[in-house]
């Protein structure tokens, strides 16, 4: 019930993105029913379409996890998409350098890499933060292209192999290599990408879940996002939380490197990620930092890239970048819900005003804040 | 200027805020209207100021029935209101803040200076002491509070609405802001005051208005009514105000401070400027002992923070020195989650920024502090949180404390002051202590629920728990103490029986000792 209530406001942005996304088409000239047809035909198709839905689905999952666990501690984590980097490349690096070691050992070893490694990237900003103050998020975007370069020097200097035009590193090993869902599902044909990393994806949802919420850490990290103060007064270690949340927020965005390393390509490929990290806020935004939520999200904004295609190929006008206009208009309403909110809660005023003053709040324009002496809403 | 409201009924969705009220505020006096929170009283005040319209009933200003649909009505009849929270732009000087929304001068040349000449003329003719061309940041609360007054004096008030004036207001302010209301009512001004504070309607007001669940219930002369007759009025039973407790009878010292000094916080350069490099404590010495209740008094700000705060172990460790001894222990090396599991209970002074995790549930706040070890997790260094175990303690402390409404499940930010407090001291209270820390308990809480706080203190004390008090009301300080200490500037001023001594005794130790008259308070 209360779920539902949550899902409300991310849905009605995403039916408003989808009505004036309608209305831009039309603008162009093309048919709205026929674009939005191919645009959700060709991303639920079976099986290539369900397939490459779930396959671009899983960096988001892993990105916007990365950013809803940060936010959830009251960090803002800019740098998922430095941190995937980091983590990617470290996972190709086991992968060449351990090539001969047997699978069993090999991609655990190589999942330790990705999640080791954006969680060390994710640290960095942190431990900024905890020592000197400095802002997370003025470091975060600052390590991102640290990373990009760092990672672009190494390949191209020392991990691509002699005359290969492409700016990739050698192939992993192929212990490190983890199975595509193809070899399980029948009909699902080996080509398409999608491997156990999704599945590993939705493990880590449930645990990112389980840990806020269900553990001691985890209420530590919201309290510590909630009231700083009040955390410190429950004998919590604010530096500490503050690197630990960046640390697992980073492990998460990491984890982008066992999908792509270890189950797509098998080498590190350079500037592989279409901007999964940034991609990152806006599906935490939009699944409310949830990981529940978040997993929604990420589907949606996946069947808009595997959309797109068929758009861009099958309509007179309208190019694939109708995606970008409705990915940006779902966020832009997401940001307004605010909007949606408080128009909602007049609505519910009229009806529920009883609740706040029987519970001996002075009555006030605003919503029934923090009721005594500081009520922020008072005039 | 007289002010009537006839028969004003305001709704808000299902719940009646003013029902039919009526009151009338004759000219040139003090009329203070009095409730608990969510009585109604700052609804009626809005619609007089044009805030709300009220549904039904008429508002009449010198026995003329007037509409008045927006402040601007209001302020267009002589109508002020001075809001608990102040309403200036902080970087700008006073004559700025007071012209804002009514600049003189044409609109290309702003003419600063006839306003601060008038300005200045209704300082001095109400004897407010405030330099127009003083920039609003640098003044004091009090002195802010005193740019209020004048923006309205500017506009021409001839009544003037003041809510929750003396909140926070130090006790000599609060004398000297006074005296002002006093020299307007002289000048033939109307003063409203909308307070919680009994012992002020007494030394202000001429006439008292006593409101509860949205009716007047009692219209009263100031001198003709005692406080227990307006306590009884507002909460509508009888309300015990002093506090009943035995004698307390002492044990072994559990807390022995010796020499404690704080530093001020490295802070901003502008902050250090004004308070330069002062100490926030200077080489206190004390100690409370088992089964009694030690009380702190004390202008705020001269140290009272900081001390619960270094006692808790919320200081870094490098601004404070001096030693802190916790039964016959060093704990100046604990850290806050290590000095709580020694038994030292903490109380914040504010709720909000300390003490509660708003978002949270009552269930998630009840645990705060002991989140990570039995019963809120199954054994000790386990990491799954019980939550069954989480919900029995939380119900525990909503049924001891009679915190309402009693659903563990609501948000915290749900919940009146009052309620919110009595989580609070539930959990803490529940560790169970052998020290308590416990700043402001009352603070905007209702007089039901002071009475409900001031004899849970008392019983945790006949426990054998020590209790350090820490409270700006003198009358709570004095009524719950077996010993007081007087703290300013840093310092102990002196310390007294509270039994015996007069509050007079204690400002004159709390403003550092200088007759009334020439205390200066430094800050």
């Amino acid at each position: 019930m209360k779920a539902l209530g949550e899902l409300r406001f991310p849905l009605i942005a995403v039916l408003c993105a989808f009505a004036v996304g309608a209305l831009v088409v039309a603008l162009i000239g093309d048919s709205p029913v026929e674009t939005y047809r191919l645009l959700l035909g060709s991303a639920f198709s079976w099986p290539d379409g369900i397939g490459y839905t779930l396959f671009f689905a899983t960096p988001l999952i892993f990105t916007g996890l990365a950013v809803a666990v940060a936010l959830r501690g009251g960090l803002l984590n800019i740098g998922a998409e430095g941190q995937l980097y980091v983590a990617s490349f470290a996972t190709a690096w086991v992968g060449i350098t351990f090539a001969n070691l047997p699978a069993v050992v090999l991609v655990p070893l190589c999942c330790l890499a990705a999640i080791g490694g954006g969680a060390l990237w994710g640290a960095i900003p942190g431990i900024l933060k905890a020592r000197f103050g400095s802002h997370e998020v003025i470091n975060t975007i600052m390590l991102n292209f640290v990373a990009v370069a760092l990672v672009g020097y190494l390949t191209q200097y020392h991990y691509r192999m002699p005359g290969d035009p492409i700016m990739e590193t050698s192939p992993v090993g192929a212990g490190a290599h983890i199975p595509r869902l193809g070899a399980f599902i029948p009909g699902l044909p080996a080509r398409i990408p999608l491997n156990v990393a999704f599945l590993l994806a939705l493990l880590s949802c449930w645990l990112v879940y389980v840990l806020l919420w269900k553990t001691k850490w985890g209420y530590e990290i919201r309290a510590t996002g909630q009231n700083p103060a009040a955390a410190e007064y429950g004998g919590v270690s604010i530096r500490r939380e503050i690197v630990l949340t960046m640390a697992i927020s980073g492990a998460l965005a990491g984890m982008v490197g066992i999908n792509e390393v270890l189950g797509y390509r098998y080498r590190y490929y350079d500037g592989f990620s279409d901007n999964y990290g940034f991609t990152g806020i806006a599906v935490a935004l939009l699944g409310r930092n949830h990981p529940f939520g978040v997993v929604v999200a990420a589907l949606l904004f996946a069947v808009l890239q595997r959309g797109g295609v068929p758009v861009d190929a099958f309509t007179q006008l309208v190019s694939k970048d109708i995606v970008l206009i409705l990915q940006a208009l779902v966020i832009l309403f997401v940001a307004a819900e605010a909007m949606f909110r408080s128009a909602g809660s007049r609505q519910r005023a009229a009806g529920s005003k009883g609740k706040s003053a029987a519970v001996g709040a002075d009555l006030q324009v605003g919503p029934p804040a923090g009721a005594g002496q500081s009520a922020p809403g008072k005039i | 200027m007289k002010l009537e409201l006839r028969g004003i009924t305001k709704r808000f969705g299902a719940v009646l805020a003013n029902d039919h009220l009526d009151i009338t505020i004759p000219s040139a006096t003090i009329h203070a209207i009095v409730g608990e929170n969510g009585a109604g009283k700052s609804t009626a005040m809005r619609i007089a100021y044009g805030f709300y319209t009220a549904d039904s009933g008429d508002i009449l200003v010198d026995d003329q029935v007037r509409d008045i649909r927006a402040p601007l009505d209001a302020i267009a009849l002589g109508i002020g209101m001075v809001h608990q929270h102040f309403m200036l732009v902080r970087p700008m000087t006073v004559t700025e803040n007071i012209v804002l929304g009514a600049e003189p001068g044409s609109a290309i040349a702003l003419d600063l200076r006839k306003a601060a000449a008038s300005i200045r003329a209704l300082s001095e003719e109400f004897r407010l002491a405030v330099d127009p061309d003083a920039i609003v940041e640098d003044l004091s609360v009090g002195q802010q509070q005193r740019v209020e007054l004048l923006k309205a004096l500017y506009r021409r008030a001839e009544l003037l609405i003041l809510d929750e004036p003396t909140a926070v207001l130090t006790p000599r302010e609060v004398e000297e802001f006074f005296a002002i209301l006093r020299r307007m009512r002289g000048q033939g001004k109307t003063v409203i005051i909308i307070t919680h504070k009994l012992s002020e309607v007494l030394a202000i007001s001429d006439n008292v208005t006593v409101m509860r669940d949205g009716r007047v219930v009692g219209n009263v002369r100031t001198r003709e009514t005692t406080p227990a007759e307006l306590a009884r009025l507002m909460v509508g039973r009888d309300v015990l105000l002093r506090v009943d407790k035995p004698p307390a009878t002492p044990g072994a010292a559990v807390l022995t401070v010796r020499d404690l000094s704080i530093a001020a916080p490295p802070a901003s350069a502008a902050s250090r400027q004004l308070r330069r490099d002062r100490l926030r404590l200077d080489k206190v010495s004390f100690e409370v002992r088992a089964g009694e209740i030690v009380g702190v008094a004390g202008v705020e700000g001269n140290g009272q923070t900081e001390l619960v705060e270094a006692l808790a172990g919320l200081l870094p460790e490098s601004q404070v020195s001096g030693a802190i001894s916790f039964g016959g222990r060093d704990i100046r090396p604990l850290d806050a989650r290590r000095r709580r599991e020694a038994g030292i209970a903490h109380v914040p002074e504010d709720r909000h920024r300390r003490g509660l995790l708003l978002e949270f549930s009552l269930a998630e706040n009840a645990i705060l502090g002991v989140h990570y070890r039995p019963p809120a997790v199954n054994h000790v260094g386990a990491v799954l949180l019980n939550q069954q175990a989480i919900e029995r303690r939380a119900e525990l402390v909503i049924r001891e404390f009679d915190v309402r409404p009693p659903n563990a499940s609501l948000p915290a930010r749900a919940l009146s002051g009052g309620n919110q407090q009595k989580l609070i001291i539930g959990r803490e209270f529940g560790l169970p202590p052998l020290l308590l820390l416990i700043s402001q308990p009352t603070r905007g809480v209702d007089i039901g629920a002071i009475e409900f706080i001031h004899r849970k203190i008392v019983a945790l004390r006949d426990a054998g728990c020590a209790v350090l008090l820490v409270s700006a009301e003198l009358e709570e300080v004095t009524a719950l103490a077996d010993r007081l200490l007087v703290l300013h500037n840093g310092r102990i001023a002196g310390e007294v029986d509270p039994a015996r001594v007069t509050h007079e005794h204690i400002g004159l130790l709390m403003t550092g000792g200088h007759a009334p008259g020439e205390a200066e308070r430094d800050s």
